[in-house]
């Protein structure tokens, strides 16, 4: 997504959008928000009573009544600003996917055959099951398995990571996405999505924001709002008969105008989360592609939030996936050195990384410089999955490098005896986590070399922060629990699942599940397809099966899987940016009451003065500040709702205390202070009106 | 520091301490297990349910409960409009008192089966004493054990073991058999003792030791005192939040409330059931932090209001103030009863929908006045009625999680449980009804010339006598400002509508959540969990209350207590 970032210029995101909050007033795009329509319906009300004015029957001054009116289309508009610039991102990034997609022209093959016939076809007119063939050069013209072939393929019009990867049929790498485009060598693809339905259709209905329906808990939150809205209908409505009832028993006229009712109406309702809720949501959904993230709905990131349980793959996400080697441990009698060298020797031949790390540890400890085996003329005994060992024959001598059960068996074979020392060390290494590995000379043992996982740095800080969060974090992986519990000892984690089984994986969601918790995790296999299906958040890797990506609900462009814990951290920033917004706009309405309710029932008697606790100069810029406010703090906290309020790691309790004295609070005492400013500017510019 | 004031502080210490042992015997007695001594009653209870055809194992879903609930609130009101409108005909009316007019019977029924008892009428003057026990009495037991068995059906939904709502017929016949039946009877036994009247004697008639001539210039030397069974439905009256009186003075009446013992007692009855229902949610629900945390939440806003309505009631009103007086407001007071022991049942009957009253409140200071006002407008939630106290009080407890779910970033959960749009659209009904109830009817009543004739001040105070009928009537009080001469035709209608309209408008969608809860699965707690029985929820709680229970009122208390009270400064 990064390439498409900030294509578009700031200033003009910033036009496109005044121009779609001025098509927004649409009614039927107004009736959508119903604490906003209400806030619109004021609006034409207040302008028809200007109208009014200026045909010399007003209920106030013409101007103030204007003033009022302005004030409240701009409440409307900001409004729809803060939506119109959350979707105006979205919108740069789904133009650019379009184009990757447009125009594209297929070789259809009649069987998955190279060579076979050919004919072209536009690419939308594929079908699931269609083979094409894509050479170097072209574009992948929908999503598909690889069948045949390797190639290397640009894949930054979707992921926006310009470094290219290799596909090839079969395996783990063989998902193709339409609109990449093949750099070398050649691909038969086949199409494994129906036409309007691959993957950059779906991202581009996703970043549309238009077209994304509310979740649950923002329905939720969307009856709170209509419901306090509806109270405050009533309460403005009512109140013009009470008031009119109270002053003409003392013989006054109804001191309260339809103008200041309409505008006490707007102040009290809750316009600011009201105005701001579509923006949040979108905003959410845009912090999430930024991440590199698809989401395929809503929900999923909501229900990101919330999850309890997190299981995490060790390796790749706790460790870095490769164990090495760091310590030589000889066996009685045997140098360090001379274990060393025959480690480094025996390892030559061994292609892995764990023979490569060997290599390079005894560089590091003895300066023993890597050697050409085929030049001195050793025979070279490769690693298998079989043997399990590698090493080398010279000059009679054999060497043998590997797990301790085979190399034990090949050293009885020679003739010799495992000492008791090296059976116990290696006992120990792997309860601490470690993998041993045996280097024998003929029939002697030289020592033991010790592979260890290597977790990533920082790993344990962050699940100490999780923990904090009250997020359970069990690691998955296919080692023996010896080595298992050590890990996850290192690593902090929770709890951990040895040798497990993608039914293991399954199973233990289900358990969580089944407790009430809610449980997310990463996969890339077809085999983890099942798990993810099950998990309530599953985030898929790019570059991970097809099965595996239909089976989860977010994809991580990256493929990190480190990338669950980003993921978390947004869906929480979004709910709490609707609480913060939601509990700052209910405290507001405190001071708007000081502001309004004296200045409005002043004729009534001299001594509701007394209430005018701000000190408001006029009753018309009281009205008017507080209009101004309420329509200026939607402006002032646009950038709060799309950036989104910071999540830390804290309580649950912590946060709310938090969060409560700065925006609770906060929202108490800000109006109060900012009316008061609006007031004195409003005097200083001369549009207090006449002092009463 | 003086003795009413340590009075009204043994108040407050006794009411908390009383209801855990009462609310953890009722969560008992809703669990089938009353306790031995009242064993004799089982044959009566499992014959009630024979007689009755009911499955006291069956289990009704939420619309089971609303329909039952609805059915037999609607057959309650039939029966006690008749019995009113036949009372001439039937036994024990000695007095001889003819039929209660149409649109009084309407009013009167509706508010005893609401368990609103606002009282248009005056009681000891219209009443039979056959209507008074088998039409009044009876719904001062059965509108209080429904309240209270809605109250369980919400806390079975939301507890963490729910396996249903259980059943509503046996939960009325729990409440009223082994809860309001036996603790009325030792509470009018008390009352007897303390010389309040049990009798079914036609009125006494006794010699004025000092006679009187009234205008017309007849001389005056008899008085007929009403006598009839005052303890039995004084007993019923105050523990099942009632109110209505059996004489039209209610608790202010000698024979009705005595002595101080008899005052504190009839004091403390209002509020014991309503804070044990706190601990009996607690108890129900699987976590008794929960229903410590509402009751100290209640006994907060309680003593709140208590020392707002203290201070403004001891001082002079600006008027005597200004005349050079220091007195405290005795106006509308019982001379033995006193500023504070007034004030303390002020707040507490209208803390709970009670409603009965030993001194008028129309008489308080302005502010005074305000602080009985506000404590029904909150939605009768600070002990509230028997039950739906409670019950009101969980709807807020819905929105504070909300909120302070959200603020934490948690998909909002109660007791482990998940809050969904559903939830929220019931909370939102149930807290939206009786707000736009007291308003609309005010404002109604205001525009109708018929409304404002009833009122006997102008201006602000008049307002405030209008706004105080339909907030006690829309709350389920039943209290009155007095001033207000509520028995006209108008009056009746109009507040009849609102005490159902918002009884049933907050049952219902407070069964709706129970029911949807009760499918709910738990998350069990972890830190990631918003606990709702902190120092912090509660003050959180509190503030809600205020916030959304209190901002749609602050315009109309405004135009009226406010209004009021400033006008009496001099500027």
């Amino acid at each position: 997504m990064s390439t498409f970032r900030l294509r578009a210029g700031r200033k003009q995101v910033h036009l496109r959008a005044v121009q779609d909050s001025l098509r927004k007033l649409h009614p039927r795009v107004q009736m959508r928000n119903p604490v906003m329509f209400v806030v619109y319906v004021g609006s034409f009300l207040v302008t028809a009573l200007w109208i009014q004015a200026l045909a010399g029957h007003g209920e106030a001054p013409t101007g103030y009544i204007f003033g009022v009116a302005a004030w409240l289309w701009l409440t409307v508009l900001f409004a729809n600003y803060a939506e119109a610039l959350a979707e105006g991102r979205g919108r740069a990034q789904a133009e650019s996917l379009r184009e990757a997609r447009e125009g594209l022209e297929a070789r259809q093959l009649s069987e998955p055959r190279k060579g076979a016939v050919e004919i072209r076809v536009p690419a939308t007119r594929l079908v699931k099951g269609d083979h094409v063939i894509v050479e170097a050069g072209e574009f992948v013209p929908a999503d598909g398995e690889v069948v045949q072939g390797v190639a290397s393929v640009d894949e930054s019009a979707v992921t926006g990571e310009s470094a290219p990867v290799i596909r090839e049929s079969g395996g783990d790498r063989s998902a193709v996405t339409g609109g990449t485009k093949v750099l070398s060598d050649w691909l038969i693809v086949k199409v494994t999505s129906e036409p309007g339905k691959g993957f950059l259709d779906r991202m581009i209905t996703l970043v549309e924001a238009a077209k994304r329906g509310k979740t649950p808990n923002e329905i939720a939150l969307s009856i709170l709002l209509a419901g306090m809205t509806i109270v405050f209908l009533v309460v403005c409505a009512t109140l013009y008969p009470m008031s009119k009832y109270v002053a003409g028993a003392t013989g006054l006229p109804n001191p309260i105008t339809v103008t200041a009712l309409v505008a006490l109406l707007v102040c009290l309702i809750p316009t600011t989360i009201g105005g701001l809720l579509s923006a949040i949501g979108i905003a959410g959904m845009d912090r999430l592609i930024r991440a590199n993230v698809v989401a395929m709905s809503g929900r999923a990131v909501e229900a990101a939030g919330d999850v309890d349980v997190l299981l995490l793959d060790k390796t790749g996400t706790i460790t870095l996936g490769n164990r090495q080697a760091t310590e030589f441990v000889p066996a009685p009698g045997v140098t360090p050195e001379a274990l060393a060298d025959a480690a480094q020797l025996a390892s030559l031949a061994d292609e892995t990384p764990e023979g490569r790390s060997i290599v390079v540890l005894a560089k590091n400890k003895f300066g023993f410089r890597a050697r050409d085996l085929s030049e001195m003329g050793a025979k070279i005994v490769p690693f298998t999955a079989r043997t399990r060992m590698s090493g080398f024959d010279w000059q009679g001598k054999s060497v043998r490098k590997g797990a301790p059960d085979s190399v034990a068996e090949w050293v009885k074979s020679q003739g010799g005896e495992v000492p008791k020392e090296c059976r116990a060390l290696a006992e120990t290494m792997s309860r601490e986590g470690c993998t041993p590995l045996f280097v024998a000379a003929g029939p002697a043992i030289l020592g033991t070399v010790r592979l260890r996982d290597v977790v990533k740095g920082g790993m344990k800080e962050r699940f100490a922060e999780l923990r904090r969060m009250g997020i359970k974090t069990v690691m998955i992986t296919g080692d023996n629990p010896l080595t298992a519990a050590a890990i996850a000892a290192e690593a902090g984690v929770d709890d951990f699942v040895a040798q497990a089984t993608p039914e293991d994986k399954l199973r233990v969601i289900r358990k969580h599940q089944a407790d009430g918790r809610m449980v997310a995790m990463t996969g890339d296999g077809t085999n983890d397809a099942p798990a993810l299906a099950q998990a309530d958040v599953a985030v898929a890797m790019h570059t991970g099966t097809q099965a595996a990506k239909e089976a989860g609900n977010m994809i991580d462009l990256d493929s990190n899987p480190t990338k669950l814990l980003d993921i978390v951290n947004i869906g929480k920033q979004l709910l709490i940016t609707r609480g913060t917004m939601t509990t700052f706009s209910i405290a507001n309405d405190v001071a708007k009451y000081f502001a309004i309710l004296p200045a409005v029932f002043l004729p009534l008697h001299k001594n509701i003065a007394m209430f005018n606790i701000m000190g408001l100069k006029t009753p018309e810029s009281a009205i008017l500040a507080s209009v101004i406010f309420n329509a200026l703090i939607i402006v002032a906290l646009v950038p709060l709702a799309l950036r989104g309020v910071q999540h830390r790691p804290v309580s649950a309790a912590r946060a709310l205390r938090d969060n409560i004295l700065i925006y609770g609070v906060g929202g108490l005492i800000a109006p109060f202070v900012g009316i008061k400013l609006i007031d004195m500017l409003l005097v200083a510019l001369h549009l207090a009106g006449v002092k009463s | 520091m003086n003795a009413s004031l340590i009075q009204n502080i043994i108040y407050v210490v006794v009411l908390v301490a009383l209801a855990f042992p009462l609310g953890t015997w009722m969560a008992n007695v809703y669990a089938g297990r009353p306790g031995r001594i009242f064993g004799f009653l089982k044959p009566i209870e499992r014959g009630l349910y024979r007689l009755a055809g009911v499955d006291p194992a069956k289990d009704m879903t939420w619309k089971g409960w609303s329909w039952a609930v609805l059915i037999f609130s609607f057959l309650s009101t039939v029966v006690v409009y008749a019995l009113q409108r036949l009372q001439a005909h039937l036994p024990f009316n000695p007095a001889g008192l003819p039929a209660v007019s149409p649109d009084s019977s309407f009013n009167t029924a509706i508010s005893f089966v609401t368990n609103t008892n606002w009282q248009g009428y005056s009681g000891e003057a219209t009443m039979s004493y056959f209507t008074q026990m088998a039409a009044l009495a009876v719904q001062n037991f059965l509108s209080a054990a429904v309240g209270m068995a809605v109250m369980v059906a919400l806390a079975r939904g939301l507890s963490k073991t729910a396996k249903g709502l259980g059943n509503f017929w046996v939960d009325m016949t729990r409440s009223t058999l082994y809860i309001l039946l036996p603790l009325s009877f030792v509470f009018a036994l008390i009352l007897v003792s303390q010389g309040v009247v049990q009798t079914f004697r036609a009125p006494v008639t006794a010699e004025l030791t000092q006679k009187t001539k009234a205008a017309d210039g007849t001389v005056i030397d008899t008085q007929t005192i009403s006598v009839g069974p005052v303890a039995s439905q004084i007993a019923i009256k105050q523990l099942g939040t009632n109110g209505g009186g059996y004489y039209n003075a209610n608790s202010a009446h000698p024979i009705e409330n005595p002595t101080p013992l008899s005052n504190f007692l009839q004091c403390l009855a209002i509020l014991a059931i309503g804070a044990g229902c706190c601990i009996t949610f607690g108890t129900i629900v699987g976590d008794g932090r929960q229903g410590k945390m509402l009751l100290a939440a209640m006994t907060l806003m309680f003593v709140l209001a208590l020392v707002g309505a203290t201070l403004a009631e001891r001082a002079p009103s600006r008027l005597l103030h200004d005349a050079g007086a220091t007195a405290s407001n005795m106006e509308g007071k019982e001379t033995r009863i006193g500023v504070d022991g007034s004030t303390l049942w002020a707040v507490a009957t209208t803390s709970a929908s009670n409603g009965s009253v030993n001194s008028m409140h129309d008489s308080y200071t302005p502010i005074g006045g305000l602080f009985p006002m506000l404590l029904m407008m909150l939605g009768e939630v600070v002990f509230g009625g028997v039950g739906s106290g409670l019950y009101g009080m969980i709807l807020f407890v819905v929105f504070t999680v909300f909120i302070s779910g959200l603020l934490v970033g948690r998909t909002p959960e109660y007791l482990g449980k998940k809050i969904g749009p559903f939830e929220m659209k019931m909370a939102a009904i149930g807290i939206l009804i009786p707000c736009a109830s007291v308003l609309v009817a005010a404002a109604i009543a205001v525009v109708a010339p018929k409304g404002y004739a009833g009122i006997c001040n102008q201006g602000a105070h008049g307002f405030s006598e209008m706004l105080y009928a339909t907030t006690s009537a829309s709350n389920n009080n039943g209290s009155a400002f007095a001033g207000l001469s509520a028995n006209t035709p108008f009056w009746n209608y109009l507040l009849g509508l609102c005490m159902v309209i918002c009884r049933f408008g907050v049952i219902i969608p407070v069964l709706a959540i129970a029911g949807s809860m009760s499918a709910r699965k738990v998350t069990p707690e972890g830190p990631g969990t918003l606990p709702t029985h902190t120092p912090l929820f509660i003050v959180l709680l509190i503030a809600v209350v205020l916030l959304v229970g209190a901002l749609n009122f602050v315009p109309a208390l405004f135009l009226g207590p406010v209004l009021e009270h400033v006008s009496a400064f001099r500027s």
